[in-house]
Protein backbone atom coordinates (compact mmCIF):
# COMPACT_ATOMS: atom_id res chain seq x y z
CA UNK A 1 0.00 0.00 0.00
CA UNK A 2 1.33 3.42 -0.92
CA UNK A 3 1.92 6.05 1.74
CA UNK A 4 -0.97 8.05 0.31
CA UNK A 5 -3.26 5.05 0.56
CA UNK A 6 -2.10 4.37 4.12
CA UNK A 7 -2.87 7.95 5.05
CA UNK A 8 -6.28 7.78 3.40
CA UNK A 9 -7.03 4.58 5.27
CA UNK A 10 -5.89 6.17 8.51
CA UNK A 11 -8.07 9.22 8.32
CA UNK A 12 -11.08 7.40 6.92
CA UNK A 13 -13.08 8.07 3.83
CA UNK A 14 -15.56 10.55 5.31
CA UNK A 15 -13.33 13.05 7.06
CA UNK A 16 -10.65 15.58 6.31
CA UNK A 17 -6.92 16.03 6.78
CA UNK A 18 -7.36 19.14 8.92
CA UNK A 19 -10.12 20.67 11.00
CA UNK A 20 -11.34 17.15 11.67
CA UNK A 21 -12.00 17.73 15.33
CA UNK A 22 -15.36 19.39 15.90
CA UNK A 23 -14.58 19.72 19.63
CA UNK A 24 -13.02 22.93 20.95
CA UNK A 25 -10.36 22.79 23.64
CA UNK A 26 -10.34 19.00 23.68
CA UNK A 27 -6.78 19.03 25.03
CA UNK A 28 -7.77 21.39 27.87
CA UNK A 29 -5.11 23.97 27.09
CA UNK A 30 -7.30 27.10 27.33
CA UNK A 31 -8.58 28.31 30.70
CA UNK A 32 -9.42 32.00 30.39
CA UNK A 33 -11.79 32.11 33.36
CA UNK A 34 -9.81 30.46 36.12
CA UNK A 35 -6.12 30.37 35.10
CA UNK A 36 -5.94 26.85 36.51
CA UNK A 37 -7.87 27.47 39.72
CA UNK A 38 -10.45 24.98 40.95
CA UNK A 39 -14.18 25.59 40.47
CA UNK A 40 -17.29 23.71 41.47
CA UNK A 41 -21.01 23.96 40.97
CA UNK A 42 -23.61 23.66 38.28
CA UNK A 43 -22.81 25.55 35.08
CA UNK A 44 -19.18 26.26 35.98
CA UNK A 45 -16.41 26.02 33.36
CA UNK A 46 -13.16 24.45 34.62
CA UNK A 47 -11.62 25.22 31.21
CA UNK A 48 -13.02 26.98 28.17
CA UNK A 49 -15.94 25.39 26.35
CA UNK A 50 -16.42 22.60 28.93
CA UNK A 51 -18.83 22.91 31.80
CA UNK A 52 -20.33 20.96 34.64
CA UNK A 53 -23.91 20.05 35.23
CA UNK A 54 -24.94 19.22 38.77
CA UNK A 55 -28.43 18.50 40.03
CA UNK A 56 -28.47 16.71 43.37
CA UNK A 57 -26.94 16.70 46.84
CA UNK A 58 -23.52 15.58 45.67
CA UNK A 59 -20.72 17.92 44.62
CA UNK A 60 -17.48 17.76 42.70
CA UNK A 61 -14.67 20.17 42.00
CA UNK A 62 -13.05 20.63 38.59
CA UNK A 63 -9.67 21.99 37.61
CA UNK A 64 -7.21 22.13 34.77
CA UNK A 65 -4.46 19.64 35.56
CA UNK A 66 -0.94 18.98 34.33
CA UNK A 67 -1.51 15.26 34.77
CA UNK A 68 -1.83 14.01 31.22
CA UNK A 69 -1.02 11.11 28.95
CA UNK A 70 2.01 11.29 26.71
CA UNK A 71 1.59 13.74 23.85
CA UNK A 72 -0.63 15.99 26.02
CA UNK A 73 0.18 18.64 28.60
CA UNK A 74 -3.17 19.14 30.28
CA UNK A 75 -6.34 17.44 31.37
CA UNK A 76 -9.30 18.35 33.53
CA UNK A 77 -9.65 16.55 36.82
CA UNK A 78 -13.00 16.19 38.55
CA UNK A 79 -12.94 15.24 42.24
CA UNK A 80 -15.91 14.20 44.38
CA UNK A 81 -16.14 16.61 47.34
CA UNK A 82 -19.57 15.49 48.55
CA UNK A 83 -20.65 11.98 47.64
CA UNK A 84 -24.23 11.34 46.59
CA UNK A 85 -24.93 7.78 47.74
CA UNK A 86 -28.65 8.04 47.19
CA UNK A 87 -29.13 9.35 43.68
CA UNK A 88 -32.72 10.39 43.04
CA UNK A 89 -34.40 9.90 39.68
CA UNK A 90 -33.96 13.57 38.79
CA UNK A 91 -30.32 13.85 39.94
CA UNK A 92 -27.66 14.31 37.31
CA UNK A 93 -23.92 14.97 37.31
CA UNK A 94 -21.92 15.42 34.14
CA UNK A 95 -19.09 17.10 32.27
CA UNK A 96 -20.27 18.41 28.93
CA UNK A 97 -19.51 20.23 25.69
CA UNK A 98 -21.78 21.72 23.05
CA UNK A 99 -20.68 21.94 19.43
CA UNK A 100 -22.13 24.87 17.51
CA UNK A 101 -24.42 23.97 14.63
CA UNK A 102 -22.21 25.71 12.08
CA UNK A 103 -19.45 23.25 13.03
CA UNK A 104 -21.60 20.12 13.03
CA UNK A 105 -24.17 20.58 10.27
CA UNK A 106 -22.06 18.65 7.75
CA UNK A 107 -22.88 15.50 9.75
CA UNK A 108 -26.42 15.89 8.34
CA UNK A 109 -28.11 14.55 11.47
CA UNK A 110 -31.87 14.66 11.30
CA UNK A 111 -31.78 13.64 7.64
CA UNK A 112 -31.64 10.35 5.78
CA UNK A 113 -28.03 11.21 4.88
CA UNK A 114 -26.83 11.32 8.51
CA UNK A 115 -23.16 10.38 8.85
CA UNK A 116 -21.70 8.39 11.72
CA UNK A 117 -19.28 10.17 14.02
CA UNK A 118 -16.45 8.89 16.17
CA UNK A 119 -15.54 10.21 19.60
CA UNK A 120 -12.10 9.50 21.01
CA UNK A 121 -10.56 10.55 24.31
CA UNK A 122 -8.11 9.74 27.08
CA UNK A 123 -9.59 9.02 30.49
CA UNK A 124 -8.33 8.01 33.92
CA UNK A 125 -10.28 7.44 37.13
CA UNK A 126 -9.82 6.08 40.63
CA UNK A 127 -13.10 4.21 40.12
CA UNK A 128 -13.15 1.40 37.57
CA UNK A 129 -16.25 0.19 35.78
CA UNK A 130 -18.65 1.03 33.00
CA UNK A 131 -19.15 4.72 32.20
CA UNK A 132 -21.58 6.47 29.88
CA UNK A 133 -21.16 9.29 27.40
CA UNK A 134 -24.19 10.58 25.55
CA UNK A 135 -24.95 12.62 22.45
CA UNK A 136 -27.94 14.97 22.39
CA UNK A 137 -29.67 17.48 20.16
CA UNK A 138 -30.34 21.10 21.09
CA UNK A 139 -33.77 20.40 22.55
CA UNK A 140 -32.51 17.42 24.54
CA UNK A 141 -35.23 15.15 23.15
CA UNK A 142 -32.92 13.03 20.99
CA UNK A 143 -30.14 11.27 22.89
CA UNK A 144 -27.87 8.31 22.33
CA UNK A 145 -25.86 7.01 25.29
CA UNK A 146 -22.79 4.89 24.69
CA UNK A 147 -20.71 3.09 27.28
CA UNK A 148 -17.00 2.57 27.78
CA UNK A 149 -15.05 0.71 30.42
CA UNK A 150 -12.30 1.98 32.68
CA UNK A 151 -10.39 -1.19 33.43
CA UNK A 152 -7.52 -0.09 35.67
CA UNK A 153 -7.70 2.46 38.46
CA UNK A 154 -5.59 5.61 38.13
CA UNK A 155 -4.28 4.65 34.69
CA UNK A 156 -4.69 6.56 31.44
CA UNK A 157 -6.79 4.64 28.93
CA UNK A 158 -7.66 5.59 25.34
CA UNK A 159 -11.29 5.12 24.29
CA UNK A 160 -13.10 5.35 20.97
CA UNK A 161 -16.84 5.33 20.39
CA UNK A 162 -18.61 5.39 17.03
CA UNK A 163 -22.22 6.52 16.88
CA UNK A 164 -24.63 6.10 13.99
CA UNK A 165 -26.03 9.40 12.78
CA UNK A 166 -29.59 10.17 13.79
CA UNK A 167 -31.81 10.09 10.72
CA UNK A 168 -34.84 11.52 12.49
CA UNK A 169 -35.55 14.11 15.15
CA UNK A 170 -34.90 17.84 14.99
CA UNK A 171 -31.26 18.89 14.69
CA UNK A 172 -30.29 22.51 14.35
CA UNK A 173 -28.24 22.36 11.16
CA UNK A 174 -26.08 25.31 10.12
CA UNK A 175 -26.89 27.82 12.84
CA UNK A 176 -25.34 29.30 15.95
CA UNK A 177 -27.42 27.04 18.19
CA UNK A 178 -26.23 23.74 19.60
CA UNK A 179 -25.40 21.28 16.82
CA UNK A 180 -24.68 18.39 19.15
CA UNK A 181 -23.99 18.01 22.86
CA UNK A 182 -21.43 15.53 24.17
CA UNK A 183 -22.13 14.61 27.80
CA UNK A 184 -19.80 12.53 29.96
CA UNK A 185 -21.98 11.21 32.75
CA UNK A 186 -20.54 11.11 36.26
CA UNK A 187 -23.77 9.97 37.88
CA UNK A 188 -27.37 9.92 36.75
CA UNK A 189 -30.78 9.08 38.14
CA UNK A 190 -33.28 6.92 36.34
CA UNK A 191 -34.76 9.92 34.48
CA UNK A 192 -31.51 10.15 32.51
CA UNK A 193 -30.97 6.45 31.84
CA UNK A 194 -31.76 5.19 28.34
CA UNK A 195 -30.95 2.32 26.05
CA UNK A 196 -27.31 2.23 24.99
CA UNK A 197 -26.31 2.65 21.35
CA UNK A 198 -29.84 3.63 20.41
CA UNK A 199 -31.44 6.94 19.56
CA UNK A 200 -33.89 7.63 22.36
CA UNK A 201 -36.63 10.26 22.02
CA UNK A 202 -35.84 11.54 25.51
CA UNK A 203 -33.14 13.26 27.57
CA UNK A 204 -31.27 10.09 28.48
CA UNK A 205 -27.51 10.40 28.07
CA UNK A 206 -26.60 7.71 30.58
CA UNK A 207 -27.54 4.09 31.13
CA UNK A 208 -28.67 1.95 34.06
CA UNK A 209 -25.40 0.01 33.90
CA UNK A 210 -23.18 3.08 34.23
CA UNK A 211 -20.99 3.62 37.27
CA UNK A 212 -22.28 6.23 39.71
CA UNK A 213 -18.90 7.90 40.08
CA UNK A 214 -20.40 10.70 42.22
CA UNK A 215 -21.21 8.14 44.94
CA UNK A 216 -17.51 7.68 45.77
CA UNK A 217 -16.10 10.26 48.16
CA UNK A 218 -12.76 11.60 46.96
CA UNK A 219 -13.00 9.82 43.61
CA UNK A 220 -11.12 11.39 40.70
CA UNK A 221 -11.90 11.50 36.97
CA UNK A 222 -9.36 12.89 34.51
CA UNK A 223 -10.10 13.47 30.84
CA UNK A 224 -8.31 15.02 27.85
CA UNK A 225 -7.61 14.56 24.16
CA UNK A 226 -11.28 14.64 23.26
CA UNK A 227 -11.93 14.49 19.53
CA UNK A 228 -15.20 14.21 17.61
CA UNK A 229 -14.91 13.58 13.91
CA UNK A 230 -16.96 12.47 10.97
CA UNK A 231 -16.79 8.80 10.02
CA UNK A 232 -16.18 5.50 11.74
CA UNK A 233 -12.44 5.83 12.31
CA UNK A 234 -10.73 7.53 15.21
CA UNK A 235 -7.66 9.36 13.93
CA UNK A 236 -4.79 10.74 16.02
CA UNK A 237 -5.73 13.79 18.07
CA UNK A 238 -5.55 16.98 16.04
CA UNK A 239 -3.37 19.34 18.07
CA UNK A 240 -3.99 22.96 17.11
CA UNK A 241 -1.76 25.94 17.74
CA UNK A 242 -2.41 27.74 21.02
CA UNK A 243 -3.48 30.88 19.16
CA UNK A 244 -5.91 28.96 16.99
CA UNK A 245 -7.48 27.20 19.95
CA UNK A 246 -7.69 30.45 21.94
CA UNK A 247 -9.46 32.24 19.09
CA UNK A 248 -11.92 29.39 18.77
CA UNK A 249 -12.69 29.63 22.48
CA UNK A 250 -13.03 33.42 22.35
CA UNK A 251 -16.00 33.03 20.04
CA UNK A 252 -17.80 31.87 23.20
CA UNK A 253 -16.00 33.70 26.01
CA UNK A 254 -13.48 36.50 26.16
CA UNK A 255 -12.27 38.92 28.78
CA UNK A 256 -10.25 42.11 28.72
CA UNK A 257 -6.81 41.75 30.24
CA UNK A 258 -5.01 44.04 32.64
CA UNK A 259 -3.15 46.15 30.09
CA UNK A 260 -5.31 46.42 27.03
CA UNK A 261 -8.65 45.83 25.41
CA UNK A 262 -10.36 47.71 28.23
CA UNK A 263 -13.57 49.58 27.70
CA UNK A 264 -12.42 53.19 27.89
CA UNK A 265 -13.98 56.65 27.74
CA UNK A 266 -12.11 59.97 27.91
CA UNK A 267 -13.18 63.55 27.21
CA UNK A 268 -14.83 66.67 28.52
CA UNK A 269 -17.89 65.84 30.60
CA UNK A 270 -20.74 67.92 31.99
CA UNK A 271 -22.48 66.94 35.17
CA UNK A 272 -25.74 65.11 34.54
CA UNK A 273 -24.93 64.14 30.94
CA UNK A 274 -24.59 60.52 29.85
CA UNK A 275 -21.53 59.41 27.88
CA UNK A 276 -20.83 56.31 25.84
CA UNK A 277 -17.77 54.28 24.91
CA UNK A 278 -17.57 51.35 22.53
CA UNK A 279 -14.94 48.68 22.00
CA UNK A 280 -14.50 46.02 19.37
CA UNK A 281 -14.40 42.45 20.63
CA UNK A 282 -11.32 40.31 20.09
CA UNK A 283 -13.10 37.90 17.74
CA UNK A 284 -16.66 37.79 16.43
CA UNK A 285 -18.73 36.01 19.05
CA UNK A 286 -21.33 33.31 18.50
CA UNK A 287 -24.16 35.58 19.68
CA UNK A 288 -24.45 38.94 21.37
CA UNK A 289 -22.67 38.28 24.68
CA UNK A 290 -23.73 38.70 28.25
CA UNK A 291 -21.27 41.17 29.74
CA UNK A 292 -20.07 41.35 33.32
CA UNK A 293 -18.43 44.59 34.37
CA UNK A 294 -15.24 43.61 36.12
CA UNK A 295 -12.77 45.67 38.04
CA UNK A 296 -13.25 49.43 37.73
CA UNK A 297 -9.75 50.71 37.13
CA UNK A 298 -10.35 54.42 37.34
CA UNK A 299 -12.70 57.35 36.77
CA UNK A 300 -12.94 61.12 37.00
CA UNK A 301 -16.14 63.09 36.63
CA UNK A 302 -18.25 60.01 37.27
CA UNK A 303 -19.55 58.79 40.63
CA UNK A 304 -20.91 55.37 39.79
CA UNK A 305 -19.64 52.40 37.86
CA UNK A 306 -20.47 52.34 34.15
CA UNK A 307 -22.98 49.87 32.80
CA UNK A 308 -22.82 47.96 29.54
CA UNK A 309 -25.93 49.14 27.78
CA UNK A 310 -25.64 47.48 24.38
CA UNK A 311 -23.80 44.52 22.91
CA UNK A 312 -23.53 42.72 19.58
CA UNK A 313 -21.40 39.91 18.21
CA UNK A 314 -18.55 42.26 17.28
CA UNK A 315 -18.64 45.07 19.84
CA UNK A 316 -20.03 46.25 23.15
CA UNK A 317 -20.94 49.71 24.43
CA UNK A 318 -20.89 51.15 27.91
CA UNK A 319 -22.55 54.23 29.30
CA UNK A 320 -22.10 56.34 32.40
CA UNK A 321 -23.58 59.57 33.71
CA UNK A 322 -21.21 62.31 34.85
CA UNK A 323 -21.71 63.82 38.30
CA UNK A 324 -19.25 66.70 37.86
CA UNK A 325 -17.90 69.02 35.19
CA UNK A 326 -14.43 68.00 34.08
CA UNK A 327 -12.18 68.72 31.13
CA UNK A 328 -10.45 65.40 31.72
CA UNK A 329 -13.32 63.10 32.51
CA UNK A 330 -12.72 59.41 32.02
CA UNK A 331 -13.64 55.92 33.09
CA UNK A 332 -12.28 52.53 32.20
CA UNK A 333 -12.85 49.01 33.41
CA UNK A 334 -12.36 45.35 32.70
CA UNK A 335 -15.13 43.18 31.35
CA UNK A 336 -16.05 39.60 30.58
CA UNK A 337 -18.19 38.67 27.56
CA UNK A 338 -20.01 35.34 27.49
CA UNK A 339 -21.76 33.87 24.44
CA UNK A 340 -21.56 30.22 25.47
CA UNK A 341 -24.03 27.66 24.29
CA UNK B 1 -29.45 29.43 36.56
CA UNK B 2 -30.69 31.48 39.52
CA UNK B 3 -31.98 34.87 38.32
CA UNK B 4 -32.97 37.11 41.20
CA UNK B 5 -33.58 40.43 39.41
CA UNK B 6 -33.97 41.82 35.91
CA UNK B 7 -34.42 45.37 34.66
CA UNK B 8 -34.27 46.86 31.19
CA UNK B 9 -31.44 49.28 30.40
CA UNK B 10 -32.42 52.13 28.07
CA UNK B 11 -29.87 54.94 28.16
CA UNK B 12 -31.25 56.41 24.94
CA UNK B 13 -34.91 55.76 25.73
CA UNK B 14 -35.08 52.41 23.93
CA UNK B 15 -34.57 49.07 25.67
CA UNK B 16 -31.07 47.93 24.69
CA UNK B 17 -30.34 45.19 27.22
CA UNK B 18 -31.29 43.82 30.62
CA UNK B 19 -29.40 44.32 33.86
CA UNK B 20 -29.83 41.02 35.68
CA UNK B 21 -28.44 39.36 38.77
CA UNK B 22 -27.61 35.79 37.79
CA UNK B 23 -26.13 33.34 40.28
CA UNK B 24 -25.28 36.32 42.50
CA UNK B 25 -23.45 38.34 39.83
CA UNK B 26 -24.80 41.44 38.08
CA UNK B 27 -24.66 41.08 34.31
CA UNK B 28 -25.79 42.93 31.22
CA UNK B 29 -27.83 40.57 29.06
CA UNK B 30 -28.45 41.43 25.39
CA UNK B 31 -31.88 41.09 23.81
CA UNK B 32 -30.67 38.24 21.62
CA UNK B 33 -32.66 34.99 21.70
CA UNK B 34 -29.46 33.08 20.89
CA UNK B 35 -27.93 34.31 24.15
CA UNK B 36 -28.40 31.60 26.79
CA UNK B 37 -29.04 34.08 29.61
CA UNK B 38 -31.69 35.97 27.64
CA UNK B 39 -33.29 32.67 26.61
CA UNK B 40 -33.48 31.68 30.28
CA UNK B 41 -34.93 35.08 31.24
CA UNK B 42 -37.62 34.66 28.58
CA UNK B 43 -38.33 31.14 29.83
CA UNK B 44 -38.73 32.29 33.42
CA UNK B 45 -40.89 35.25 32.39
CA UNK B 46 -43.15 32.89 30.43
CA UNK B 47 -43.31 30.59 33.44
CA UNK B 48 -44.37 33.51 35.61
CA UNK B 49 -41.40 33.23 37.95
CA UNK B 50 -39.59 36.39 36.82
CA UNK B 51 -40.61 39.92 35.89
CA UNK B 52 -38.44 42.36 33.97
CA UNK B 53 -38.72 45.81 35.52
CA UNK B 54 -38.96 48.90 33.34
CA UNK B 55 -35.84 50.98 32.77
CA UNK B 56 -35.15 53.84 35.15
Amino acid sequence: MSKAAELAALIGSQTALSNRNMISNGAKVIDQRNAGASVSGDGQFPVDRWKASKVGAGAFSMQQSSTAPSNFNHSVVCTVTTADTSIAASDEYSYRHFVEGFNFSHAKWGTSSAYPVTLSFWVRSSVTGTYAVGFRNNAGNRTNPSTYTISSANTWEYKTITVAGDTTGTWEGASNSTGVGVIFSLGAGSNFQGTANTWNASGTWSTASATQWISNSGATFYITGIQLELGETATPFEHRSFGDELARCQRYYQASDGTGNLLFFSGHVDSGATYFAQTKLTVVMRAAPTVTVGTELGKDGFAGAPSVSWQATQSIRSSNTANANSNQGYYFFRYEADAEL
Amino acid sequence: MNITSAQYIAPEGVNDSIKATIDGTEMSVPLDPANRHYAEILRQVAAGTLTIADAD
